[in-house]
């Protein structure tokens, strides 16, 4: 399982701060707390704490990667501010590009930007897809399988490895009216989802968008974890340093044979990133 | 019909693993070993996929052993007394790649002897041979722990291998071969739950995964080849799936485990052969049935089975 740790986010008070006093050590601090705790990748989103987005990407970018080796996953919804922050990472332990719809209203070409733009980071870039387009998020299951399937097709059209694809069927907060239907329409897709390539793409989630506004918010995340490893997600952006939850996810990768049992399980992901 | 090509790619990899140390990296070796980056099964995928060929590491032992069967025995006995002349007759005449110090004579029950004598056999054999060494406690905990981190310590800067920790005793080594900077043996028995829990323990302790090298015991031919096999297929599989758990190179002692078999030793047997063959037959025959399951490491005892196994490895990895 491919934990993406979401904390480095300017819709943090923490890391709001930290951007605004242009002060490197909390952001530093939470990339190796990520880290230690599991984090395979780290999620780098400016938020709403900077008018300069694409300076303040960079900012966060290089200030990770003067004492953290963690690739990153560099998240937002512009694609000028992932452009500035693919012109100074350092891809060469991986990257992701976090996230494009198959298409959008104002830029019916987005898609095809951040392929390019993985190409030009180097051959260990991934790119995270939504399934939506410029109708926005599907609300059932076929059209978010539709949606894959489109993805799928037009990376391979453009010769882009579908292992490269980090396929998002995009979670909804269940507190929302008539929202609740959404978690099983999410499972029935991935179900379908990872047939549609072979070697099937990965499937990834913002994990805790499912919990937004909700009470038990980290018993909600974890459960809906368990489920949607059970149909095939691989991957997701999520609280790594919630304990809990990272229990949760050694536990299904071992219960799931993806993993082979040890007594101490629940360390895999944690005495792999410490040594 | 034509055969159909299967071919089958994985993510991950086994983990490339250098031992020794030239004077240019602080150790006194003439060369180095390297093994291990198999990014797929034995016989699957390109050449480039099977990467580092598998070596060959011929025992040398601290003390004359004196229950070796005497098609083995006959091989060394000019240099049973003399661990130096030892490695060295192996490297020089039967072509060993590196050299396993096994202190079989360290242990309570054998020969009893103490630290100062492992240290006297390491530095004498590290002065004979210029190849990188695997240095190998008794197996007892009590005494291991006793002299191995003295071994370590006058091995120090050499890089070298060594073990064995277990799931029950891997403290003490682990933080010695930590602090000399060597590499390490994890050692499970027969049981990749338990290779799992000693990698994942002696990680959790800050040792480089990347350093260690899995032993998972070994059985031979007729004495639970079966499951050694299996345990080093899934070992592999598990690597190449991405298991950073799973993902070091392996040892195995295919040496002790061969000559321990009737069928090596046994020299009254009419109808089984000529003793002097029997041996190093099923010594070389477990050896390259384990290579074939993904082993990168053999520990091994007679050289005419030494000599088949090599060639063996010269033909498959090219």
């Amino acid at each position: 399982m491919i934990i993406i740790g979401e904390r480095i986010n300017g819709m943090f008070t923490d890391v709001k701060e930290a951007i605004a006093s242009k002060n490197k050590q909390p952001i530093q601090e939470l990339a190796k707390k990520q880290t230690d705790a599991g984090a395979a990748y780290l999620d780098v989103n400016v938020g709403t704490a900077a008018a300069d987005q694409e300076g303040t990407m960079q900012w966060l970018i290089e200030t990770i990667q003067e004492t953290c080796t963690t690739p990153l996953c560099l998240d937002s919804q512009k694609t000028d501010v992932i452009a500035a922050g693919v012109k100074v990472v350092n891809a060469e332990n991986g990257l992701l590009l976090n996230s494009t719809p198959l298409n959008k209203k104002s830029d019916e070409e987005v898609f095809d930007k951040y392929l390019e733009m993985a190409d030009q980071a180097g051959p260990k870039t991934n790119v995270i897809t939504l399934t939506m387009d410029k109708n926005g998020v599907p609300q059932d299951t076929d059209m978010r399988v539709a949606l894959a399937a489109e993805i799928v097709q037009k990376a391979m059209e453009k010769g882009f490895d579908t292992q490269r694809l980090f396929v998002d069927p995009i979670a909804l907060p269940v507190k929302v009216p008539n929202a609740q239907v959404q978690v099983g329409n999410i499972l029935n897709a991935m179900d379908q989802i990872k047939y549609l390539a072979d070697p099937a793409p990965h499937m990834t989630i913002g994990l805790s968008n499912v919990s937004q506004g909700a009470s038990e918010r980290s018993l909600i995340n974890r459960i809906f974890l368990a489920m949607a490893m059970s149909h095939g997600l691989d991957s997701a952006i999520a609280d790594a340093l919630d304990k809990d939850l990272m229990n949760v996810v050694a536990t299904s990768d071992m219960l799931m044979n993806k993993q082979i049992y040890s007594d101490s399980f629940l360390k895999v992901y944690t005495a792999a990133n410490k040594a | 019909m034509p055969v159909p090509e299967v071919k089958e790619s994985f993510t991950g990899s086994v983990n490339r693993v250098t031992l020794g140390a030239t004077k240019d990296s602080g150790g006194t070796r003439t060369s180095t070993i390297t093994v291990g980056g198999a990014r797929n099964v034995v016989y699957g995928g390109s050449a480039e996929e099977a990467s580092e060929k598998p070596v060959v590491a011929m025992d040398v032992l601290d003390s004359r052993p004196d229950d070796w069967p005497d098609a083995l025995a006959e091989n060394y006995q000019d240099v049973m007394d003399s661990p130096g002349d030892w490695a060295k007759k192996c490297i020089e005449q039967f072509g060993a790649d590196l050299i396993c110090v096994k202190f079989e004579g360290i242990h309570p029950d054998k020969a009893d002897k103490d630290a100062a004598h492992a240290v006297k056999v390491t530095e004498e054999v590290l002065k004979a041979v210029g190849v990188p060494l695997v240095l190998w406690g008794s197996g007892n905990d009590e005494k291991d722990n006793q002299v191995m981190p003295k071994v370590s310590e006058a091995a120090k800067g050499e890089n070298v291998l060594i073990g064995t920790v277990t799931e029950d005793n891997y403290k003490t080594l682990t933080a010695t071969a930590l602090a000399d900077s060597h590499h390490l043996i994890t050692h499970a028995p027969l049981d990749i739950n338990i290779a799992k829990q000693v990698n994942i323990l002696v990680s959790d302790m800050g040792f480089p995964l990347e350093k260690v090298v899995t032993f998972q015991a070994t059985g031979a031919l007729g004495y639970g080849i079966e499951y050694a096999y299996s345990i080093q297929e899934r070992q592999r599989l598990a690597a190449l799936g991405g298991d950073k758990m799973m993902a070091m190179p392996a040892i195995c002692d295919v040496g002790y485990e061969s000559w321990r078999a009737k069928e090596s030793k046994l020299a009254d047997a009419p109808g089984w052969g000529d003793v002097k063959d029997r041996g190093p037959m099923w010594e070389a025959t477990t050896a390259i049935c384990l290579l074939q399951a993904g082993v990168d490491i053999i520990r091994m005892r007679h050289p005419r089975a030494v000599a088949t196994v090599k060639n063996f490895i010269n033909q498959i990895w090219q």
